[in-house]
């Protein structure tokens, strides 16, 4: 028996293409690198196997019927139209797997909705197209957008082969970052449509509504760069939103967040002084307009 | 006894000979010549007809924009189209799909069947059948003219979200004119067939002697009228939101944009079993013919889809689970929504019971109604996978999605109707059709669309989102092959088309029974082939 299925498994894997090997044949759901993420998968995967448990009883009984019951070979119907005890045996059955399935589920449901007791904060906003990210507490905040040679390649007729550019359409210019290890709570909402916030690896997906703010949350247990994507049709370039996720360790997450600081504070320095500027750059604008004004003339 | 009607057979051969000679006696009672007999149609069966070939013809307006997108995912980049169109191409693909082609399908049949199936002449309001079926083709004009006005064809998805809805171009109101057509082109149907099951059934035949697929769509007809008004509201309120200066869905106004998902899928979810009772309807009269024995508990199937009715005014919210709603919220919709495949569980036992110990035979029908059971079971299960809330965090709006609900409407409605169209066009026609095509066309439509359809649950379980025109290149291999089976799906269609043709056109005579060597129950097999044109002068007597 086991040198049998060897057989067909040495079978398969010389049918399967050579790149194969690359993982692109991907087949099913992510583990991922949180708690919820290996909680949602498992409970992805006892679902799963119930239900080819199912399928096996129930199509081998289909595939029994037509092979044994043939008119083909000659078989004579019965005349039985109904029976009592199989229907409620094939109604009971099934509501004591539903409740099997159900409590897990309802456990891991309490375990999402648990948003206490976090350690960092993140507004996440959702713009056509592109997101923005609010650290509330640490006062940093930038947009983040599809990459650029993820874009130049993704225009019709560019003639780029996507192929060719790491991570086409799930690299951004600005990563969010966060540190390993720390319960991230993340507020969604959107300044204008509907989108949808989804890291795969963090097992979470949750809308981002405009006028509204929704809450989920995630732990990183490793480090790495994560990638997903806008999961909530938002227009042409609802494709083109992705997100990408850069867990730090602790010491690497404090030196990008004071950097960032750093860089938040110039930039907002020659702002200081707003408004001794803005009646300057306003008269410099008149200026030009009329040197315009002239020229055309 | 479910299948009690039958036992009448003998007596209505004698009244169907009554039938001939009557119709000899007045010939004014035949259809009328040229084109006064399809625009003035009042006959059941001439807008059957009509239904279910304006159902095929959307068929394929809608299965060639599917063919715009699978060809726009053969690979990563962006090779054929703008991604804007693109969107309008899924848009419009849905739209036509369900409003176009498979209600209006079920429609049709229940034309040609129910007066048949009951024993009465015709449909109990001709004329609102007239009406309810000339609305159709103009407001599939308007909503395919779209496609040429500024701004392009409706393109945030036939779900019509706000606020994302909102920002169509002049595509907006034509839409939801369109929409308000079919929906009163829809209650009208319905109202009529509840009028004709109520009134117009044969002396004797008491509801539950009923066959099933008179049944299924007598409780389809409740649904559309429960649910086709609370559509017409929603979007009467995006209207009001455009136009009139209202904040029923906008957050800037105090509107709240959920609130339309809300209503939307109090309609949406009866509506996706109102495109799938029908089909169960079919399945179960097509299953035990070509067993060769009763249907398995008729009294339980009528109840399971009195359930499944039931139970999907409470479930509406599983399309929703991401936009956070409370957790005693999601509780509620889960438990209720995993509570629906009891039911539907019933129903597959109760099929695979029928044939057990039958005698069963593989005619093109019966090929169509077991592709039906093994496939929709699979689309049963991804749906069961998605009531968990917890996993339809992962799986929501991905490729997963798309595979299930491809899985029942595909290889379910579309595979029931065609079933349908196999097991009834020699009854409709006169004519039998060429099997061997037929089992063709049945080969080749199930090999591809599994090929079209099972890769999409990999593409979406390894992250894939639904409703983007160019994708990460580690999904490229399983959308390739999705995008073959699609291409060979399309073309297998051709077949069809041809068949339903030829077969109106001529061939070999199919006797009044017309499935011979099985058993086929119920009063359309006791009339000839093609039954008369006021199917049942005299009401026959059902004991």
């Amino acid at each position: 028996m086991s040198k049998c299925l060897k057989y067909v498994a040495a079978a398969i894997a010389a049918c399967l293409p050579a790149s194969a090997a690359l993982a692109a044949w991907e087949v099913n759901m992510t583990t991922g690198v949180t708690e919820l993420s290996r909680d949602i998968h498992g409970l992805h995967m006892l679902i799963f196997w119930i239900c080819v448990l199912i399928a096996i009883a129930v199509f081998g009984m289909i595939i029994y019927s037509l092979v044994k019951f043939r008119y083909s070979q000659g078989a004579v119907p019965a005349k039985f139209d109904h029976s009592t005890k199989a229907e409620i045996i094939w109604t009971i059955i099934p509501i004591a797997i539903l409740v099997g399935m159900a409590i897990p589920a309802a456990e891991t449901l309490i375990k999402i909705e648990d948003t206490r007791d976090s350690q960092l904060t993140i507004k996440v906003t959702g713009y056509q197209w592109k997101w923005h990210y609010d650290y509330l507490d640490q006062k940093v905040n930038f947009f983040s957008t599809l990459a650029r040679d993820s874009d130049q390649a993704r225009q019709l007729h560019s003639g780029i082969d996507p192929k060719t550019v790491p991570n086409y359409l799930l690299a951004v210019d600005h990563p969010l970052v966060v540190p390993v290890g720390k319960k991230v709570r993340v507020l969604l909402t959107a300044g204008d449509v509907i989108h949808a916030w989804w890291v795969p690896a963090f097992g979470m997906k949750k809308d981002a509504i405009p006028g509204f703010v929704n809450e989920l949350w995630f732990r990183a247990d490793e480090t790495g760069t994560f990638r997903g994507q806008c999961a909530e049709l938002c227009g042409r370039d609802h494709g083109f939103m992705p997100i990408v996720v850069e867990v730090k360790t602790q010491a690497e997450y404090d030196t990008w967040l004071k950097a960032q600081q750093e860089a938040t504070k110039q930039a907002s320095q020659p702002e200081a002084p707003a408004p001794a500027a803005a009646p300057a750059a306003t008269a410099k604008i008149d200026e030009v307009a009329t040197a315009i004004v002239a020229k055309a003339e | 006894m479910s299948t009690a009607h039958t036992h009448g057979a003998g007596d209505h051969q004698a009244q169907h000979a009554d039938t001939h000679h009557d119709h000899g006696d007045h010939d004014h009672h035949g259809p009328e010549k040229g084109w006064r007999r399809w625009v003035l149609a009042t006959n059941h069966k001439d807008i059957g007809t009509m239904y279910l070939l304006f159902s095929l013809l959307m068929f394929f307006v809608g299965g060639s924009m599917a063919m715009v997108i699978r060809a726009e995912l053969f690979k990563p980049g962006l090779q054929l189209v703008d991604p804007g169109f693109f969107n309008s191409m899924t848009t419009m693909h849905a739209l036509i799909m369900i409003f176009g082609a498979v209600m209006p399908a079920f429609v049709g049949l229940a034309n040609w069947m129910i007066p048949l199936q009951v024993g009465a002449p015709d449909m109990a309001l001709p004329r609102m059948n007239n009406f309810s079926f000339w609305i159709l083709p103009f407001a599939f004009t308007m909503l395919l003219s779209t496609l040429f006005v500024p701004g392009g064809a409706p393109a945030g998805g036939w779900t019509m979200y706000p606020p994302l809805v909102l920002q169509n171009g002049t595509s907006f109101p034509m839409m939801i004119f369109a929409i308000h057509l079919m929906g009163a082109s829809s209650i009208m149907g319905a109202i009529n067939v509840i009028v004709t099951i109520m009134n117009m059934r044969a002396p004797g035949m008491s509801l539950l002697k009923m066959p099933l697929f008179t049944w299924s769509w007598l409780i389809t007809a409740y649904l559309l009228i429960a649910v086709m008004p609370v559509l017409a509201g929603a979007v009467t309120m995006l209207l009001t939101d455009h136009y009139f200066g209202t904040s029923f869905f906008q957050a800037a106004g105090g509107g709240d944009p959920v609130m339309f998902q809300h209503i939307f899928w109090f309609f949406g979810h009866p509506e996706v079993y109102i495109m799938i009772l029908p089909a169960f309807g079919i399945v179960s009269e097509i299953i035990p013919t070509f067993s060769r024995k009763p249907l398995f508990g008729y009294d339980a199937m009528v109840y399971a889809t009195a359930s499944i009715a039931f139970l999907s005014f409470i479930v509406w919210a599983h399309h929703m689970f991401t936009v956070g709603m409370p957790l005693a919220g999601q509780m509620f919709f889960m438990l209720a929504t995993m509570l629906i495949s009891v039911p539907t569980g019933v129903k597959v036992f109760n099929w695979t019971a029928t044939m057990f110990k039958g005698s069963i035979s593989f005619e093109p029908p019966m090929l169509f109604a077991l592709s039906f059971l093994f496939l929709f079971s699979i689309g049963g299960f991804s749906g069961l996978m998605l009531a968990m809330v917890p996993a339809d965090f992962q799986y929501h709006d991905t490729y997963f999605v798309v595979a299930h609900f491809h899985y029942v409407l595909v290889p379910g409605a579309v595979f029931a109707i065609m079933a349908s169209v196999y097991y009834w066009l020699p009854k409709w026609t006169g004519h039998m059709y060429n099997m061997k095509v037929a089992t063709w066309h049945f080969w080749l439509s199930t090999v591809f669309v599994n090929v079209l359809f099972f890769p999409q649950h990999f593409l979406g379980l390894a992250g894939m989102p639904r409703r983007i025109p160019d994708y990460s290149t580690q999904f490229a291999d399983w959308n390739m092959v999705s995008s073959i089976g699609a291409f060979g799906f399309g073309l297998s269609q051709l077949l069809f088309v041809y068949i339903i043709f030829s077969t109106a056109r001529g061939g070999v005579k199919a006797s009044d029974k017309v499935w011979d060597t099985a058993a086929p129950h119920g009063l359309e097999w006791t009339l000839s082939s093609p039954p008369p044109y006021h199917s049942f002068d005299v009401a026959p007597e059902v004991k």
